[in-house]
C-alpha cells in the first residue's frame, strides 16, 4: 500500500507523525485518509479550497506533484509519497 | 505598579512585563519561538470567553493558524482558523484563501477576525469554530477593493462600539470604512470626507477605495475616532459619518495611530516619509501628539533615536493602555520604545527584537 511521509518540521507544530501506509491509489483519497487519522494536518497540507498550499511540496515516487489542484496524481500500491516544506516558503 | 503587554513579531510572540519605574519594562517570557505572530488579542476583564486570549500564526509553509490560551499566555492550544468557504466557479477578486489574521477584536457577543484577503470572521464559541461575514464579503463593492501594503484587500481595524452592543466599524486597506449597526447583518460605508490621491481625478473621494492605514476609538468617548490615512490623517466626533481632515508637523503621513482611551481629544500618531521611503522624516524617530483634537501639536523625541534611524512603525505597532499614560511603540527593525508619561519621554525596551508587527497591553 502507498506510504506517505511528512516532513519532520511538522512534529514540532503537530507532535508525533509517524509515516501512514493508505490503501487508495490516488493521492487526493490517500491523503484523505492521512487527515482522517490526524485532522489538525489537513489545514497544514491543503489551503481553504483543498488545493495542495503554495509552499508545500509534494513528491510521488520522487516526481514532484503534476496536480496541485484536485491531487488527481495516479499512486501504485508500493508508491512513496512525500510531503515537504517547499524552499519558497522562507 | 504592573504592567503587562505583548509583542507579536516575525519570530515569536513575546510578554513584557513592568514592575516599578526604576526596573522598567523587561522580557518575561517568549511563544511560538521563530514563528511569525501576526497578531495578538490578550485576554479582557468583560465578554464572553473574556480570559481567553489569542494569537495569529503566519507560517510560511504551513499556513495561517490559530492559537488560544487560558491561562495568560503560559500555555497554548490551537483552534480552528478562519477558513474561506468553497469559492464559486468564475468568482472574481481575490482567491478564497486566508492569507493572513490581521486583526482580532472581541465585542460583548462575538469574536472578529479582520483578514487578507478581506473577509471579516465571527466567532460565538470563544474562538472555537468561525465564520465568514458574507453579509460583508458579498457586497459589490468589495470587488473594488485593492491591496494596500500588500497584493490582496485586508481588515487591519476593528473598533466595536463599547455602548452600543452589536455596532461595529472596520477600516481595510484599501476598501474604505465600513459600519454595522446590527451584528454584522448589514453594512454601509463610513468614509465620507476622506480623500485618495492615489486614484485618478474624480474618484478621489469614493469611499470604497479609500485607504485607512489605521482605525483608533476612543472608549469613554466612542463616537470619536482617530485614522492614519495614506493621504494624512483625519477625526470623526460623530462615530464615522463625517471625517475631518489634520495637518501634524513634519508629515501626515504614517501607518499608526493610538487613540487615548479616555481623552476624545488626544492621540498620537507616528509620522513617516511618504510613501515609497516610508522612513522617519531626517533619519529621526518620533511621536507626533495632539491633545486639543488636531488643532495643535507636540513632536516628541526624548529617548528615541534622533540620528540614522530607519524604524518604521506598522499600523499596530503603537498601543497606549486603558488609562492613557503608559505608551509602547515597536518598529519593523524591532526596536521597542515605552513611554510612562503619555509621550513626553521614552526609554528603550530593546533594539533587537524581530520585525514587531503589533503590540498590545493586557
Amino acid at each position: 500500500m502507498p506510504r506517505i511521509a511528512f516532513t519532520p518540521q511538522l512534529r514540532r507544530l503537530l507532535g508525533e507523525l509517524p509515516d501512514f501506509d493508505a490503501s487508495a491509489l490516488v493521492l487526493r483519497e490517500a491523503l484523505a485518509q492521512a487527515f482522517a487519522a490526524q485532522p489538525r494536518l489537513r489545514s497544514y497540507v491543503l489551503d481553504d479550497q483543498g488545493h495542495v498550499r503554495a509552499n508545500v511540496a509534494i513528491f510521488v515516487d520522487g516526481r514532484r506533484l503534476q496536480d496541485r489542484v484536485t491531487l488527481s496524481d495516479a499512486l501504485r500500491p508500493d508508491s512513496v509519497v512525500h510531503v515537504l516544506q517547499a524552499l519558497s516558503g522562507g | 505598579m504592573s504592567l503587562n503587554a505583548w509583542v507579536a513579531t516575525r519570530k515569536g510572540l513575546f510578554e513584557i512585563a513592568h514592575r516599578g519605574s526604576s526596573a522598567g519594562w523587561q522580557i518575561a517570557g517568549h511563544s511560538f519561538v521563530g514563528d511569525p505572530v501576526s497578531m495578538v488579542l490578550p485576554g479582557s476583564d468583560h465578554g464572553q470567553f473574556d480570559g481567553r486570549m489569542f494569537a495569529a500564526l503566519n507560517l510560511g509553509h504551513f499556513g495561517v493558524k490559530l492559537q488560544a490560551s487560558d491561562d495568560e499566555g503560559k500555555t497554548w492550544r490551537e483552534l480552528p482558523a478562519p477558513a474561506y468557504p468553497s469559492q464559486p466557479e468564475g468568482a472574481e477578486g481575490p482567491a478564497w484563501k486566508l492569507m493572513q489574521i490581521w486583526s482580532l477584536a472581541r465585542s460583548p457577543a462575538a469574536l472578529w477576525a479582520g483578514t487578507l484577503p478581506g473577509g471579516l470572521f465571527k466567532s460565538v464559541d470563544g474562538g472555537e469554530s468561525w465564520a465568514l461575514v458574507e453579509s460583508l464579503w458579498q457586497r459589490p463593492e468589495r470587488l473594488g477593493w485593492f491591496g494596500g501594503g500588500y497584493d490582496a484587500p485586508g481588515i487591519h481595524s476593528i473598533c466595536p462600539h463599547p455602548n452600543q452592543p452589536g455596532e461595529l466599524l472596520l477600516g481595510i486597506s484599501c476598501g474604505g470604512v465600513w459600519h454595522s449597526a446590527d451584528e454584522g447583518a448589514s453594512w454601509a460605508l463610513r468614509a465620507k470626507g476622506m480623500r485618495a490621491d492615489f486614484m485618478p481625478p474624480g474618484q478621489q473621494e469614493q469611499e470604497n477605495i479609500q485607504d485607512p492605514h489605521r482605525i483608533a476609538r476612543c472608549e469613554a468617548a466612542p463616537e470619536v475616532l482617530w485614522c492614519q490615512h495614506h493621504n494624512g490623517i483625519w477625526r470623526s466626533s460623530d462615530n464615522g459619518l463625517s471625517w475631518q481632515e489634520l495637518k501634524a508637523p513634519l508629515s501626515s503621513f504614517g501607518f499608526a495611530v493610538a487613540a487615548h482611551p479616555l481623552d476624545p481629544l488626544t492621540a498620537w500618531f507616528v509620522p513617516a516619509v511618504k510613501d515609497e521611503r516610508r522612513i522617519p522624516v531626517d533619519g529621526a524617530l518620533v511621536v507626533n501628539r495632539s491633545r486639543d483634537g488636531g488643532q495643535t501639536w507636540q513632536t516628541l523625541r526624548t529617548g528615541l533615536p534622533q540620528q540614522h534611524c530607519y524604524d518604521l512603525v506598522y499600523r499596530h505597532g503603537l498601543a497606549v493602555d486603558e488609562n492613557g499614560q503608559h505608551l509602547l511603540m515597536g518598529s519593523t527593525t524591532g526596536g521597542l520604545w515605552a513611554s510612562d508619561d503619555g509621550g513626553d519621554s521614552w526609554s528603550t525596551v530593546s533594539l533587537n527584537l524581530p520585525p514587531i508587527y503589533a503590540v498590545q497591553f493586557g
